[in-house]
């Protein structure tokens, strides 16, 4: 078959999609509600990447999912018994299939260490006996049997008499005597000395025309063997060397030229073929979804494009603002339409980007079993929430953070069974990895029901490590987020799984790169869940437009509770310098949003300003006291690394309406942090950082 | 006129490499990914000859060629099947279903070319 590079691409995201419904499948099969359309999609997604694979040589590949192919077939048709073992092979047999696909992608040669052992399961689960059956990939013309393979001088003489069959299943002499004229100079006679007499005898189904073909010209008869390729059974065939008896005169009955239309169908009624009644309208039968498929460049390029036009939408408000219109302007109703058909736009940019998680849990399922194996602890992953759609980048940049932490949960977290048993719990452990759309956020949880964090130990360590000083005193969220400091790692001695001296610190920085948070929530004795909050996308997000100390920053929406201007009452102090909000019965620290940025404390009273209260991972709640506040809009995030480093309470900048660039305000780091070190403010004009996209 | 071939093959894999080899070779071709789209295809088109693979969702091979064999008009019609497999006792039931031959994958652009040119005298 042709070789082309975009069908072999094409190809490989094939597989991810069959690879995708192979895990699903076994998983269903091992949770044992898989009914016999289940097993059959599993044999199907192997058959077809077995297929395909063939088609690009791909030896290794394909070699595995035959064997595994055979395997899941004697599981179709009930021949193997589907118990423990051979679900648990039939899983390896998957992850297999799936890491040699992984290595043909890359074209790096298979893991034979990893695939020999599971190819001898399949083997075992086969018995001896299946082994010959091998030549089964090789291009098989029709052997056909003439007879011996003289070459005759003479040319051949060829007699065939279709059988019924041959008409019925979709063959025409017409196109057999054409390609037979095609080898040479031919001279056809036509026997239709079986025709019946009268017309009420003659059965239309019946083959009863003999056509006798002689090409003399012709050399061998592998031309001849070719025409008749898949009709070996289908007429009585005879392919004989022309002899000078045969030359002469031929068969009496009168010739017809090759023209002539064989046995045209007769409209008659057919109860007496052999027909299937046509199958009862189909059951439930999917309509095959539509999809097309796009270069990401070219979405990335719609993105970047819909940016643009927000960031234009806002300079054209803000102009319009500053063009002193009469309110009643028609300007502002069609700016507001403007507003709306861009956000339209950028959702729909965003949807197409946007994935299922499905894939990523599916990965993860395979993680959780590996890591549950090596460590010997029985370990269940219950997924919810897959179809949850997240930012491609998003789902691509998880897979490593979420790695790392099933690992770290059952490596630490999970309790071996007996541990389990001991402590009155189900010898089985469970981690639940669950996705969830919440309020402009996509929440990410990994919960298991092992044995808690260990606080004191993760002191000791953190002391140890020099991270914190012996005599410090902690608050145990502050302890829980110890285990994010570089340079921390529980484990004893480096196990292969959790350890390689890999903390969750990376964990964090990737996720914090995604512009996500990372929560601990830990009881004793019952379980750990660590809790990812990404945004909704990466590119745009829906800010508040806030100023502080004169300058103009973002604040994002999705932190804001909500918005106070307080009176006197609202506030009291604690302390000499600390202001507290009281709300709704619940005293709140207030934090200086300039102070925290290294400003001089404000003069300006408490009360003249705007409280925003706001939820953070680290600190449940607090108000953030700002200057003022102006209007919410979308903004575009524009990333400052490259040009500035990270700099702790700010996550990024944009560029507002009147060209100026705004800093993005962290909320969770500016709750978290201490007083900071560094004063950050923008030029006067505001508009000379660099910001890049 | 131009010959016009249906393939139904459940993997978009085969169905790009089937379209690209005979697309090249002049054919005009429709594509099916399952069973039941592939019969429906085939009646709302109609083809000169159609290509099915065997293990598909939703309807087989197999069904695929009956379905098509149950009209009267469409007996002449020729019916490749695309398979893996060359067992005698799946040829024996293509045969049944009303095939007219069988390719194996991986499949030889120029040898597919040919049964197919000699199938509908294109």
């Amino acid at each position: 078959m042709t070789q082309d590079s975009s069908i072999l691409n094409a190809f490989f995201e094939e597989c991810e999609d069959l690879i995708v419904a192979l895990t699903e499948g076994l998983e269903a099969m091992r949770e044992g509600h898989a009914d016999d359309e289940t097993v059959n999609a599993v044999f199907r997604a192997v058959h077809s990447i077995k297929g395909a694979a063939g088609a690009f040589a791909l030896d290794e590949l394909v070699g595995f999912a035959h064997k595994f192919e055979t395997v899941l077939d004697e599981v179709r048709s009930h021949r193997l018994e589907t118990d423990d073992g051979l679900l648990r092979t039939l899983q390896r047999a998957g992850d297999i299939l799936a890491d040699l696909v992984d290595d043909a992608r890359a074209q790096t040669p298979a893991n034979r260490n990893a695939v020999d052992p599971v190819l001898a399961e399949l083997q075992a689960l086969l018995g001896p006996e299946t082994a010959q059956e091998e030549e089964e990939f090789v291009f098989e013309a029709m052997t056909l049997d003439f007879g011996p393979l003289d070459d005759a001088e003479g040319g051949y003489r060829v007699t065939f008499k279709p059988s019924a069959e041959f008409y019925a299943t979709g063959n025409d002499p017409v196109l057999i005597l054409k390609a037979l004229s095609e080898l040479g100079e031919v001279k056809t006679q036509l026997d239709t000395s079986a025709l019946p007499d009268s017309f009420d005898a003659f059965d239309w189904s019946a083959g009863y025309l003999v056509w006798t073909v002689d090409i003399p010209g012709l050399g061998t008869d592998l031309a001849i063997r070719d025409v008749f390729q898949f009709m070996d059974d289908l007429c009585d065939l005879k392919v004989e060397p022309l002899t000078e008896e045969s030359v002469p005169e031929l068969l009496e009955p009168d010739p017809v030229p090759v023209t002539a239309q064989p046995v045209a169908p007769v409209d008659e009624p057919q109860e007496q073929a052999a027909v299937p009644a046509p199958k009862p309208a189909d059951r439930t039968v999917k309509k095959p979804a539509t999809t097309l498929r796009v270069d990401p460049e070219r979405v990335d390029r719609l993105i970047n494009a819909v940016g643009e036009l927000i960031i234009n939408q806002s300079v054209i408000s803000q102009r319009l603002q500053e063009a002193d219109l009469p309110n009643s302007s028609d300007l502002f109703s069609d700016l507001d339409d403007y507003k709306l058909l861009a956000r339209e736009i950028q959702e729909g940019v965003m949807a197409i980007r946007a994935q299922p998680v499905k894939p990523l849990f599916q990965r993860m399922l395979r993680i959780a079993r590996e890591a549950a194996d090596a460590t010997d602890k029985d370990v269940e992953l219950v997924t919810e929430g897959e179809s949850t759609e997240v930012d491609k980048t998003v789902v691509e940049r998880l897979a490593d953070p979420l790695t790392h932490m099933i690992r770290n949960a059952i490596d630490h977290g999970i309790e071996t069974p007996d541990q389990r048993q001991a402590a009155g719990k189900p010898r089985q452990g469970t981690l639940r990895l669950s996705a969830s759309q919440r309020s402009g956020s996509i929440v990410i949880e990994i919960a298991d029901n092992g044995a808690g964090l260990n606080r004191p130990r993760i002191r000791d360590i953190a002391v140890e490590r020099g991270l914190i000083p012996s005599d410090a005193v902690l608050s145990d969220p502050e302890i829980d987020q110890l285990l994010f400091a570089p340079g921390f790692s529980t484990a004893k001695e480096v196990t292969n799984l959790s350890g390689r001296g890999v903390g969750m610190d990376v964990v964090k920085t990737a996720i914090t790169a995604l512009g996500g948070r990372v929560a601990i929530a830990t009881i004793p004795g019952e379980g750990t869940t660590f809790s990812i909050t990404l945004p909704l996308t990466l590119a745009v997000m829906d800010g508040m437009i806030i100023t502080v100390c004169g300058q103009t920053m973002v604040v994002p929406i999705s932190s804001i509770l909500e918005t106070i201007r307080p009176t006197e009452s609202d506030l009291s102090m604690l302390g000499l310098k600390s202001q507290l909000l009281h709300i709704r019965g619940d005293y709140v620290p207030i934090i200086d949003l300039g102070e925290r940025l290294g400003h001089p404390a404000s003069d300006k009273p408490m009360a003249d300003r705007v409280l925003l209260l706001l939820q953070t991972e680290s600190v449940s709640q607090c108000a953030l006291a700002v200057d003022d506040i102006f209007d919410q809009r979308q903004v575009v995030v524009k990333s400052m690394q490259g040009s500035y480093g990270e700099i702790v309470g700010v996550s990024g900048a944009t560029i507002l309406g009147d060209g100026k660039i705004a800093l993005i305000i962290d909320p969770d780091a500016i709750a978290h942090s201490g007083a900071m070190p560094q004063h950050i403010h923008t030029s006067p004009q505001g508009d000379r950082i660099h910001a890049t996209a | 006129m131009t010959t016009h071939i249906l393939a139904i093959d459940d993997s978009r894999t085969i169905r790009s490499l089937l379209t690209m080899a005979l697309e090249g070779a002049g054919f005009a071709v429709t594509t099916a990914v399952d069973g039941v789209d592939g019969v429906n295809k085939f009646r709302e088109k109609h083809a000169d000859l159609v290509i099915t693979d065997v293990n598909m969702p939703n309807k087989d091979g197999f069904g695929v060629i009956e379905d098509i064999r149950s009209s009267d008009t469409n007996r002449g019609v020729p019916v490749l099947v695309l398979t893996t497999e060359s067992g005698a006792a799946l040829k024996e039931r293509a045969r049944k279903a009303g095939a007219t031959g069988w390719i194996v994958k991986p499949f030889d652009d120029e040898s597919l070319i040919s049964v197919i040119r000699r199938l509908t005298g294109a």
